[in-house]
């Protein structure tokens, strides 16, 4: 059995708000029998422009009636604008919180009013538009900005997580690539550049880089002093070098290596670095 | 009414009292290793082969061709990763879509190692597609049939007869999940059906969950399983489950009894009777063939509901059943089992197990017949699909 709430049980056993209302001011429907759940939501507003009366009727699990039963609790006596304000997270705390697995029944409860309310303001009864809009899972009938909004609002790192809170990809699996691209882009326009520099560097990318400030920094400095320097490997962060030219036998090629060289890589490259000359 | 009505019995069984009884002496009095060489524990190796013999009894094997397993799942990836590793995996499973995942998931992973697998479909009311297999023997090379006796979900039994007489002619070897049907079907006799392997479980017959059955018929070439050790003749390495083995023994013996007795006609009179209350609801669909179905096991699903509801309205009313839905399993899919007989899509998430033993009675019958309907009306009347 699942771990429902307490609250979850009561609103599946005693649902508020079940029927229908006529002549509705907004109705929104979404999911199919063939999904597996369905809701559809109509509202009355009064003379003030407030949700009135509201009603409901769902198809699916318990969770399904339950997140749909709370949202009609929850929106009543607000504007249609303040109720939109309502996420998903909300309707899922309302409840005391609902499983990973069914978090997708308070996305539900979430489309549901929005579709009744886009359906108030314009007489349509479907808030997609296919052509910018398009659909990611066929399974489930899922659009992309459904998916990009379960991302934002519950800050989804994962495909699975994806799943649970949109039912995308639960099926035949055929979208999971699509979804990870979006998680990919969403999770690179919400992360700050600076956090892509601190990430370490490869063992290669931090050889060419040593190879670069070697060859653009350093040994036009040495050279001009007739010295110069090669570089031989680079072991962990020991950059391992070998004095060429007039550096050979100078009194104060240690002191080079230490306040050019390794001070050039350390700024350059990475602090941790340490440079040894050849035995 | 606080009590239990019990009517999942295809996910478990009761342990029955006396099997209880048989297996208590063999914990803490006499725990011995059947394996030493002192009477202590040596003389408990008799009581293994006594449990054997009524075990081998129950499917009219001979003793030396059954092997004590830890559970059904278990015994069907030995049979079908055993005869893998022994046919090699140049060779080809034929297998159904609506097998237990003990047997799908065993068939799934050989295809990713490069054995070829066929699964084959099933009728609209859950039968064979007899062609299909037919089709499918045709496959030149070295064959293994893995076919269940009957449905868990659905009850519905397949043709296992006509199935090995076409495997044998095709060289194929054949093992048949029976855990469904030991116990349940009289006609599970190797001595008349002589499939190669046979597995079974023993909480499905009133023994406790952690003991199965590998039936190998002699002459099947089988790599051991679990190795290490001289055990179950060496197929099957670790020191016996001594109490659970009797256990099963017992079970066993319990279960023949039964199919002598006729008590699979109560049972199957009572799931009519069940059958014949519900399909009285609006809109009630039973899936599955009636001709070929297990004596206790109705699967009935009630259009423009989802099965989680009604579970939850039955177990506040005591009564267990099962769902094919998707919502129950953790799945966003519904089971496979009703989607690979194409039940249609306004019934799949409906779907309703109740599956009965010998341990229900006819006033629970009429006590379940009282509830559901009710159950049904009060998740009808939140669904929008419902019109009138």
């Amino acid at each position: 059995m699942w771990d429902y709430t307490d609250k979850v049980l009561d609103h599946f056993k005693n649902p508020r708000n079940v029927g229908k209302i006529e002549n509705p001011d907004g109705v929104g429907h979404v999911g199919a029998l063939a999904c597996g759940d369905a809701l559809t939501l109509m509202f009355k507003l009064n003379s003030e422009g407030r949700i009135d009366d509201v009603k409901f009727q769902t198809f699916g699990c318990a969770s399904a009636i339950a997140a749909s039963s709370a949202l009609t609790e929850m929106i009543k006596g607000l504007t249609p604008d303040e109720a939109l304000k309502i996420s998903n997270k909300e309707i899922a705390d309302y409840l005391g919180g609902l499983p990973d697995q069914k978090m997708h029944c308070s996305v539900m409860g979430q489309e549901a009013l929005e579709a009744a309310v886009h359906n108030y303001r314009t007489g349509e009864t479907s808030s997609f538009t296919e052509s910018e809009d398009p659909v990611i899972c066929h399974c489930f009938d899922v659009h992309e900005s459904e998916i990009v909004r379960v991302i934002n609002d519950n800050k989804l790192t994962t495909v699975e997580q994806v799943t649970n809170f949109s039912k995308a990809g639960g099926a035949c699996g055929n979208c999971i690539g699509d979804i990870q691209k979006i998680l990919d882009r969403i999770i690179a326009e919400n992360s700050p550049p600076a956090a892509v520099a601190e990430r370490p560097m490869t063992q290669l990318q931090k050889i060419r880089k040593i190879e670069e400030i070697v060859d653009n920094e350093i040994r036009p400095a040495l050279q001009r002093d007739g010295g110069d320097i090669e570089l031989i490997d680079v072991r962990g962060d020991d950059v391992i070098v070998a004095m060429r030219g007039a550096c050979i036998g100078c009194a104060s090629a240690s002191i080079t290596l230490s306040t050019l060289v390794e001070a050039k890589l350390r700024e350059f490259v990475s602090p941790a670095l340490r440079v040894l000359a050849e035995d | 009414m606080n009590k239990t009505v019990y009517l999942d019995n295809n996910a478990t069984t009761r342990t029955d009292p006396a099997v209880v009884m048989a297996m208590m002496p063999f914990f803490s009095e006499r725990y011995g290793n059947p394996s030493s060489m002192h009477a202590f524990g040596g003389s408990i190796h008799k009581e293994i082969e006594d449990a054997r013999e009524k075990v081998a009894a129950l499917i009219k094997a001979d003793p030396s061709e059954i092997v004590f397993t830890g559970s059904g799942s278990e015994s069907n990836n030995h049979a079908i990763f055993g005869s893998i590793e022994a046919l090699g995996t140049d060779s080809t499973v034929i297998t159904t879509r609506v097998e237990h995942p003990a047997v799908l998931q065993a068939c799934r992973a050989l295809k990713e190692k490069g054995v070829n697998v066929i699964e084959v479909g099933v009728m609209s009311d859950g039968t064979l597609n007899i062609d299909e297999y037919s089709e499918a023997l045709t496959t030149p090379g070295k064959k293994l049939v893995s076919m269940m006796w009957a449905n868990n979900e659905t009850g519905v039994i397949f043709p296992i007869k006509t199935a090995l007489e076409k495997a044998r002619n095709a060289g194929a070897i054949f093992h048949t999940d029976a855990v469904q049907a030991v116990g349940k079907l009289s006609e599970v006799d190797v001595s008349k059906l002589p499939v190669n392997m046979l597995s079974f479980s023993g909480h499905k017959i009133h023994a406790p969950k952690g003991i199965g059955v590998l039936y190998i018929r002699k002459g099947t070439r089988v790599a051991p399983f679990l190795k290490g050790g001289h055990q179950e003749n060496g197929r099957r390495a670790g020191t016996e489950n001594v109490p659970y083995i009797v256990g099963l023994g017992k079970a066993a013996e319990l279960a023949m009894e039964e199919l002598a007795s006729g008590e699979n006609k109560r049972i199957a009179a009572m799931r009519d009777k069940l059958q014949e209350g519900l399909i009285k609801c609006p809109d009630a669909i039973v899936n599955g063939s009636l001709k070929d179905r297990l004596p206790n096991t109705l699967n009935i699903s009630f259009e423009y509901i989802e099965g989680e509801g009604i579970l939850y309205h039955l177990s506040d009313a005591g009564i267990c059943a099962s769902s094919g839905s998707a919502c129950t399993s953790g799945a966003l899919e519904p089971s496979h089992v009703v989607r690979a007989m194409g039940v249609p899509f306004t019934a799949v998430h409906g779907s309703t197990r109740f599956s009965l033993s010998r341990y229900n009675t006819e006033e629970e019958i009429d006590y379940v017949l009282s509830v559901v309907p009710e159950v049904v009306d009060r998740l009808r009347a939140l669904s929008p699909f419902v019109t009138s």
